[in-house]
């Protein structure tokens, strides 16, 4: 790299992000919802270039559960982006898809797992997944390029098929270490 | 639309259930109405069911956002949203959120008592002054009003019918208490929602 990035993003050749795409047009999904983060930054220009998905960009992951919990109240099916930092933002709202017993598929992009050089995300990041379980979510990670779209694609047939909170954590490792800035 | 020129601290106090009332009275289209947490919609319960009526028990400041999710998966239905203060305290980013998008088919109604009525009337933080209405202006919504009294209420509900959004209308309410309790079954209220909206899949009645 050129330049120094100090926000992590995939590889340029790397083809999972579009394997997630195809997943998404795949299970109809038309709403997504998202607080920005490098390592789905390919995967959103997917779903911004296409007509038949909504991009919410959210001021704040709550919203997007809300959102999404509309949605399915409408009969459309949606998804949450967002990074492990959002996760701890977001937690309290995931009794929405609870109580209701709905579908809550969220694809996270691990920060503060491996690698990390922010000491903000650590703290956030090392627990993500116990705080997510710990909310009645069912969580897969994926720590290989070729395990995330199997890896998305239970996510998303356990939360429409089972109408709870899952979650694919895609691990830092593969997002791209090597970008790190210093 | 003729701007109203209520401010914040002329606009008449008035009654919640009365003013659900008047709304609900004003639905002729099957329009949803997603009401927020707690005497919001307590009172929305008490105006009368309707299949395509949402009473959201829990997780404050969530009304509007969930609206927002409806009204983009259903662009040819209204929908309102019924928000109190303080639960648009805790998400007042959902108001750029929906400038940005301008749903046409979306009106949020802020219910502003100035407190924390469920908990025992502690007075919120904005309950000095903060202009809800001047701040969803500010965010992108520039039709933002303060309904004035009852019947400048009615007229602007009105105008969210007949007129594209997104709407939003400030409401400065009196002390009194909710009129009754929304039955406490958030699946059935989901399930009943669903099947108002003619988005459950299932072919069974009921």
């Amino acid at each position: 790299m050129q330049r120094e990035q100090l926000e992590t993003a995939p590889d340029g050749a790397a083809d999972w992000p579009d394997q997630i795409f195809d997943l998404l047009k795949e299970h109809g999904i038309r709403q997504v919802a998202l607080v920005p983060d490098a390592g789905h930054s390919r995967l959103i220009n997917r779903c911004l270039a296409d007509n038949g998905i909504r991009v919410v960009t959210l001021t704040t992951e709550e919203e997007g559960i809300a959102q999404l919990f509309g949605a399915w109240l409408g009969g459309e099916k949606g998804v949450l982006l967002m990074q492990s930092s959002g996760v701890g933002n977001c937690i309290n709202m995931l009794s929405v898809a609870i109580a209701h017993r709905t579908p809550l598929p969220m694809i996270v992009t691990m920060r503060g797992d491996y690698g990390e050089f922010n000491p903000f995300q650590v703290p956030m990041g090392n627990a993500t997944q116990t705080v997510l379980e710990a909310m009645g979510t069912l969580v897969k990670r994926a720590d290989a390029p070729e395990d995330i779209a199997p890896t998305v694609d239970a996510t998303l047939r356990m939360a429409f098929n089972t109408y709870r909170p899952t979650a694919t954590l895609i691990g830092q490792r593969v997002i791209g270490a090597k970008t790190f800035g210093k | 639309m003729s701007q109203s020129l209520t401010t914040a601290h002329n606009a008449k106090r008035m009654y919640r259930f009365d003013l659900t009332q008047r709304l609900v009275a004003r639905l002729r289209n099957d329009e949803a109405v997603i009401g927020g947490i707690g005497n919001s919609n307590f009172d929305l319960w008490s105006a009368g069911h309707r299949a395509q009526n949402f009473y959201m028990l829990g997780s404050m400041g969530l009304a509007i956002p969930i609206a927002l999710g409806v009204a983009l998966a259903q662009p040819r239905r209204k929908v309102f949203a019924l928000e109190g203060d303080g639960s648009l305290l805790m998400q007042l980013g959902c108001l750029s959120t929906v400038a940005a998008l301008a749903p046409k088919n979306l009106a949020i109604l802020v219910f502003d008592n100035g407190v924390y009525q469920i908990t025992g009337g502690q007075p919120t933080p904005a309950s000095g002054g903060t202009d809800y209405a001047a701040i969803a202006r500010a965010c992108g919504l520039p039709g933002a009003v303060w309904a004035a009294d009852e019947a400048d209420f009615e007229r602007l509900v009105q105008h969210c019918l007949e007129t594209d959004g997104p709407h939003f209308i400030g409401l400065k309410l009196d002390d009194q208490p909710p009129v009754s309790q929304t039955e406490r079954d958030p699946a059935q209220i989901r399930d009943r929602f669903m099947r108002g909206m003619g988005a459950k899949k299932s072919k069974l009645p009921g």
